[in-house]
């Protein structure tokens, strides 16, 4: 080898998952040069060799040779041009894969600072007018207008206003947010300062959880070299505990603040009182990651011209679960579920059929592939009781037992709950329980129940029917009952999987019985 | 002052002036002692000027924080949804075997590595795409 060739590896949490950094040493052994780079979202081809353009993967120790001699049968062509690559649409993931995450020159050769520069210029009340035309919303899940929130904040009285980015990425079958903090965590930080300049705020927090060890390194490397850039806004990297509930943003301003992370009655909002009292800015990272593009010169009206109605922009969705093409695929709002499952994601991992596919994480609804045609928008979800939530997407072959899912998403919920609201707290462990009953094939009466003098309870115990009567009501309880999310959205995976797979709910006889009759 | 309790005072004392510090010294006196006992709860108490009952109240509400040491490596397991789509569940038996009395395996709820799944942690190292022997070699090494 004469030339010095550069060999592009990611440093991605995932990639190094599967081998990645023994295969950079590798590569480095041969007398190359390795460049750890981000990821291109490929995940199924992790750990994935990048070669002047050409990709290779996924590739272990045994494909080094090959690979360098152009001979591998891991070739997958011209990166750029595979189909997953070059049908996205790609803003906040514009480098995924093609930079180094905490080289500054990187960062700044591919359009770095440019927004904060023109922020700068532009000062407060453009900088928010440019968000709001841009229809940007909050991607954490509930959708809120990133625009509108700021305004309230920008608005509100006092010196000591903060920026707090919830990185507290929980849900399964999502990595967004941990792909960008991982891969562009400058991108990240300067969408922070943009919103520091926007509403007067100097200090921001990134609130990250502990199961992202990578992330939480990366963004402080990152924030330590960047400190004279974002100045006078300082920025500090806290680490969750391993607490689901603190990704609802009063549960972690709690959690910030060194408390219990039980969750706040809204009002006041936190726009207004949030971090210790002062008035606060809590968006998710790809909110303010989006926030760069969006105020780069004619970056607000490119934005706002993607998307569909209301869902304007891109969403970085995720492909995960039993899914053969898995990863990342940011494209515009109005994708639908069937193209993203069938189309870019190659259906099942396993080969088998489609049983159901998870949107939006654990407090997602299940959805039937006879609902396949939804399109990918705020409103659209809503309509159909499901939501984006945070753009994740899992699939389950038809080995899964939708019963057992719905029976694990109560006592997930149950598991997590803050406590602070009953509905969740003590709703989730009854919700527990009747669905074992129901499996069980109804329950007998109980010892109290068949006493004299309990006139009014039934003598026979009571049949699954019933209790999946007293369910829907349990459900409907914890919907409207409960403080946030958590105790709120978990009816939607419970009842989705009811409604449309009620078989699964039968008992393990019943089934049988089925099976023989057809 | 046991020496232990002398620790604990300077962790505190690394965070002071820091706003809301106490999730930072949690952290450090965790990663440092395996456990935030009764003894770093009462120091933490004093210096931050709360009831040792705040203290204890965060303590147990957070999964990261132990009341007690466990000396035995950790292995961690998510069984999140995207992970059981992917047949974490079928692993659970041949893992437990695995690890016996000596590592404690305990579930996590998502590492993020949701379409690779099967996936583990050792400390700071992940693990993703496991299969059953995948897994048991992991265990091994813990």
């Amino acid at each position: 080898m004469s030339e010095t060739r550069i060999v592009r590896i990611s440093d991605d949490a995932l990639a190094r998952a599967l081998g990645a950094d023994a295969l950079a040493a590798a590569f480095a052994n041969k007398g190359v040069e390795v460049h750890r780079t981000s990821s291109w979202g490929m995940q199924w081809l992790e750990p994935l060799v990048e070669i002047e353009g050409m990709g290779f993967g996924p590739a272990t120790l045994d494909d080094v040779d090959a690979i360098l001699a152009g001979t591998s049968s891991k070739a997958i062509g011209e990166i750029v041009e595979h189909p997953f690559i070059a049908r996205q649409q790609r803003l906040t993931f514009s480098r995924a894969g093609q930079t180094r995450p905490t080289n500054l020159d990187d960062y700044e050769e591919t359009g770095g600072w440019a927004g904060l520069r023109r922020a700068r210029q532009i000062g407060s009340e453009a900088i928010i007018e440019e968000v709001l035309a841009s229809g940007l919303r909050g991607r954490g899940g509930a959708g809120f207008p990133a625009g509108i929130k700021w305004k309230t904040v920008a608005g509100a009285a006092g010196p000591q206003k903060y920026i707090v980015c919830n990185a507290d990425e929980g849900d399964s079958g999502t990595f967004a947010d941990r792909m960008v903090m991982e891969g562009d965590p400058y991108a990240l930080i300067e969408g922070m300062a943009i919103a520091g300049e926007a509403v007067g705020a100097d200090q921001g927090y990134i609130y990250c959880r502990s199961e992202y060890p990578d992330s939480i390194r990366k963004l402080t490397e990152a924030l330590k070299l960047c400190e004279g850039i974002i100045a006078p806004f300082r920025c500090e990297v806290r680490t969750g505990a391993g607490a689901y509930v603190c990704g609802e943003e009063t549960s972690l301003l709690n959690s910030l603040e060194g408390k219990r992370g039980e969750v706040r009655a809204k009002p006041p909002l936190p726009a207004l009182e949030g971090l210790f009292g002062k008035p606060t800015v809590v968006n998710n990272v790809l909110t303010l990651s989006a926030v760069p593009h969006i105020l780069a010169e004619g970056g607000a009206a490119h934005y706002g011209a993607l998307g569909m109605d209301r869902s304007k922009g891109t969403m970085p969705i995720q492909l995960a679960g039993n899914i053969k093409h898995g990863g990342l695929f940011e494209t515009a709002f109005g994708i639908t579920l069937r193209e993203l499952i069938y189309d870019i994601g190659g259906g099942t991992e396993s080969g088998r059929p489609v049983k159901a596919v998870q949107v939006g994480g654990p407090l997602g609804a299940y959805i039937h592939p006879d609902q396949f045609d939804i399109r990918f928008d705020y409103e659209e979800y809503t309509v159909a009781d499901a939501l984006i939530g945070h753009g994740g997407i899992t699939v389950f072959d038809d080995t899964a037992d939708m019963g057992q899912m719905a029976r694990f998403a109560m006592e997930f919920c149950a598991a997590e709950s803050c406590g602070k609201c009953t509905p969740c707290r003590i709703g989730s462990i009854r919700g527990v329980e009747l669905i074992d009953r129901i499996r069980a094939g109804g329950r007998k009466a109980d010892a109290v129940e068949v006493l004299p003098v309990m006139h009014n309870a039934s003598k026979k115990g009571r049949l699954p029917e019933q209790d999946i009567g007293l369910l829907t009501d349990l459900c409907e309880t914890m919907k409207f009952g409960s403080l946030c999310a958590l105790g709120g959205f978990t009816p939607y995976p419970v009842m989705s999987a009811l409604k449309n797979w009620p078989e699964d709910f039968m008992p393990e006889s019943e089934k049988v019985l089925d099976r023989n009759d057809a | 002052m046991s020496t232990k309790e002398q620790r604990v005072a300077e962790i505190v004392a690394e965070h002071a002036g820091r706003e809301g510090p106490m999730l930072p010294i949690l952290h450090d006196i965790q990663h440092e002692f395996g456990c935030v006992d009764g003894e770093a709860e009462r120091v933490i108490a004093g210096a931050l000027n709360l009831s040792r009952a705040d203290v204890h109240g965060v303590v147990s509400f957070y999964h990261d924080f132990h009341e007690k040491a466990d000396p035995r490596p950790e292995v961690q397991i998510c069984r999140a949804e995207a992970c059981k789509a992917r047949g974490v569940e079928n692993l659970m038996a041949g893992a437990k075997q695995a690890a016996g009395e000596r590592v404690k395996l305990s579930t996590v709820y998502c590492l993020g590595l949701c379409s690779a799944g099967p996936s583990a942690r050792v400390g700071d190292t992940l693990h993703a795409r496991l299969d059953a022997a995948a897994l048991a070699k992991v265990i091994e090494n813990a």
